[in-house]
C-alpha cells in the first residue's frame, strides 16, 4: 500500500473542532477537510440516512450578484446569460440548481442560485459554487456582467449542511417555521442568537437544510447544533457515498467542461422558457441535444460483483466494444454494495442494458440502472 | 514458533517453517477505513517480491497489495469474501489474505522487525 503525503492547505473555522472530534483530515479542493470521524464512513453514512448528519461545507464558494438599482429582473437577466435555468421567474424565498455553461455547451461548474425572501434584498442573488472551481467561476462571471450588476465573493459567510430525517426536528427547535419549509425554499431564521439564511436542500437525497452562516459565528452554530443527540458530524467520505446513492453529480468527476447538461441528464434543470428562448452560453449545442438527444448519457451502473468500479473504469458492451467510462464509483452503504455512475453511448444507455465494467482488466457483468440508487426524501 | 516481518508498504508476513501468512497491518487498515472488498490471488500463483498480488478496497480507495517476498500461493482466506470488514476488526489475526510457500528465506532479511515497523508508523502519524 502507498500512503498519501501531506501538503499545506487552507482550513475552515471548524478545523480545530473537527480535529478534537477525532476527524481524519484529508486535502480536498485546496482545504484540509474531515474525511471521517471516529466511527468511519459507513457508520456516518447510515447515521445520516436514519438521524441527522452535520457537514462542514465551508470550503464551498459563496458569492452574491447585486444589481445597483435593486432590480431582481436586471440581476437575473445578467446571470441568465451564463446559466440555462430560469432565474427571472424564481420567486422570492426560493433557489434553483443550475450550471455555468461555456460557449461550447460544456459545464464550467454546477451551482445553486437563491433569491432572498426579504424585500429589502431585491436585486440580490446568492450563488453557492464548488470549492475547486470558485475562483475560475468568479473570473468568468465577472467578465460577463453588465455595468450596474456586480459580483461579490463572500468570505464572511460560509455554508453548513444538516441532512437526514431528523434534521427538520432539530432545526424546528430553533424556529418552528423551518418545519413547514418546502424543498428548495429559503428563509431567514435565528440560531444560537445569530441570523442565518436557511434553505431546505442538500446533497444526500435526504430531507435536510443548508445553512448560510456568518463565518465568525460558524463555530458557535456548529457546536449548538451538534449538541443535539440526534446530530453527529459527518465527513466528506460519507458525503460522497450519500450523494452517489442519490444520483447527484460531483463536479470534476461526473461533470466537466466537455459534458453538457443534457448529456448529464440535467435537462430537468432547464425550464421551459429557457428552452424556448435560449439566450445562454452554449445554447446551440444544448438546445440541439434537447431536440435530437445527446451522443452519450450519464447512467447508473450496478454489478453483482463485489469489486468497486472506480472513476475511469472502462464500460464495454456485450460484444466487448468500448462504450463509455465510469465517472464516480464507490461502495453504497444503504444499497449494501458497489454503486457507480458513468457516461455511455446513448444507444447503450437504456435501463436494463447489459454491459461489462472492466475492473483491473477483468470484465465484470453489470447493468444500466435508473438513478437514484436510493429514493430521495425531499419535502416537496 | 512464528515470527513477524513487515514491509514498508504495510504488509506483514508471519513466518512459520517455510510458510508465510500475509496480510495488511493494523496501521494500514486504520488508514484505509471501512474495508468493503478484498481480491485475493489465485491458488498456485507464483509471485516475486514486490509484485501486485491482491487488492484491498475501502469506501474511499482501492489499494494494491504487494508480495513482500517471493513464493507460491498455497491458501487464500475465503472468509474475506463474505466479510471484508474482518480486515478492520482483526487485520493481523483472522483477516490474513493468503499464505505463501517461501521461495527464498534470505528475502526475509530485507523486511522489518516489529520494533522497526512501529517506529516507521509512529513517524508517519
Amino acid at each position: 500500500m502507498v500512503m498519501a503525503t501531506k501538503v499545506s492547505l487552507k482550513r475552515t473555522p471548524l478545523y480545530h473542532a473537527h480535529v478534537s472530534s477525532g476527524a481524519k483530515i484529508m486535502p480536498f479542493a485546496g482545504y484540509e477537510m474531515p474525511l471521517h470521524y471516529h466511527g468511519g464512513i459507513i457508520e456516518e453514512h447510515n447515521w445520516t440516512r436514519k438521524n441527522a448528519g452535520l457537514f462542514d461545507v465551508g470550503h464551498m464558494g459563496v458569492a452574491r450578484i447585486l444589481d445597483k438599482s435593486g432590480s431582481h429582473d436586471r440581476a437575473a437577466q445578467a446571470i441568465e446569460k451564463l446559466v440555462p435555468a430560469d432565474i427571472q421567474e424564481l420567486p422570492p424565498g426560493f433557489q434553483r440548481y443550475t450550471q455555468l455553461t461555456n460557449t461550447d455547451g460544456g459545464i464550467l461548474d454546477d451551482l445553486i442560485i437563491s433569491r432572498s425572501p426579504d424585500r429589502k434584498h431585491e436585486g440580490m442573488l446568492t450563488l453557492v459554487l464548488n470549492a475547486a472551481r470558485k475562483n475560475l467561476d468568479y473570473a468568468h462571471i465577472d467578465s460577463y456582467l453588465p455595468t450596474g450588476v456586480k459580483l461579490q465573493p463572500l468570505s464572511d459567510f460560509m455554508l453548513l449542511a444538516l441532512q437526514g430525517p431528523a434534521a427538520s426536528d432539530v432545526i424546528k427547535s430553533y424556529d418552528i417555521r423551518a418545519d413547514s419549509m418546502r424543498f428548495m425554499s429559503v428563509a431567514t431564521i435565528t440560531i444560537a442568537g445569530t441570523q442565518i439564511q436557511l434553505s431546505r436542500s442538500g446533497y444526500t437525497g435526504e430531507d435536510g437544510f443548508e445553512l448560510l452562516v456568518p463565518t465568525e459565528k460558524a463555530i458557535e452554530i456548529w457546536e449548538s447544533i451538534s449538541s443535539d443527540p440526534r446530530v453527529k458530524p459527518i465527513g466528506l467520505g460519507a458525503r460522497n457515498c450519500l450523494r452517489l446513492e442519490a444520483g447527484l453529480c460531483l463536479y470534476g468527476h461526473d461533470l466537466d467542461e466537455t459534458t453538457s447538461p443534457v448529456e448529464a441528464c440535467l435537462t430537468w434543470s432547464i425550464q421551459k422558457t429557457r428552452r424556448q428562448k435560449g439566450g445562454f452560453l452554449g445554447e446551440r449545442r444544448i438546445l440541439d441535444e434537447i431536440r435530437v438527444g445527446p451522443q452519450r448519457k450519464r447512467v447508473g451502473l450496478m454489478s453483482s460483483h463485489q469489486a468497486l468500479a472506480r472513476e475511469g473504469t472502462p464500460i464495454h458492451d456485450v460484444s466487448g466494444k468500448l462504450r463509455g467510462s465510469v465517472t464516480s464509483g464507490s461502495y453504497g452503504p444503504t444499497v449494501a454494495g458497489p454503486v457507480a455512475m458513468g457516461y455511455i453511448q446513448a444507444c447503450n444507455s437504456e435501463v436494463g442494458t447489459d454491459v461489462f465494467l472492466m475492473i483491473r482488466g477483468k470484465a465484470c457483468a453489470a447493468k444500466v440502472v435508473a438513478l437514484p440508487f436510493v429514493h430521495h426524501h425531499y419535502k416537496r | 514458533m512464528a515470527q513477524d516481518y513487515f514491509s514498508k508498504d504495510h504488509e506483514y508476513a508471519r513466518v512459520d517453517g517455510g510458510i508465510a501468512t500475509i496480510g495488511i497491518t493494523m496501521y494500514a487498515q486504520r488508514q484505509l477505513g471501512d474495508v468493503v472488498y478484498v481480491e485475493v490471488p489465485e491458488l498456485g500463483r507464483k509471485v516475486s517480491a514486490g509484485e501486485v498480488i491482491a487488492v484491498v478496497e475501502s469506501v474511499k480507495t482501492a489499494s494494491e497489495i504487494y508480495a513482500p517476498i517471493a513464493g507460491e500461493v498455497l491458501e487464500v482466506n475465503s472468509d474475506l469474501e463474505d466479510n471484508p470488514a474482518l480486515v478492520n476488526d482483526d487485520a493481523e489475526g483472522s483477516a490474513w489474505f493468503f499464505k505463501l510457500k517461501i521461495a527464498d528465506p534470505d528475502q526475509l532479511s530485507l523486511l522489518m522487525s516489529r520494533t522497526d515497523y512501529d517506529k516507521l508508523t509512529l513517524e508517519n502519524s
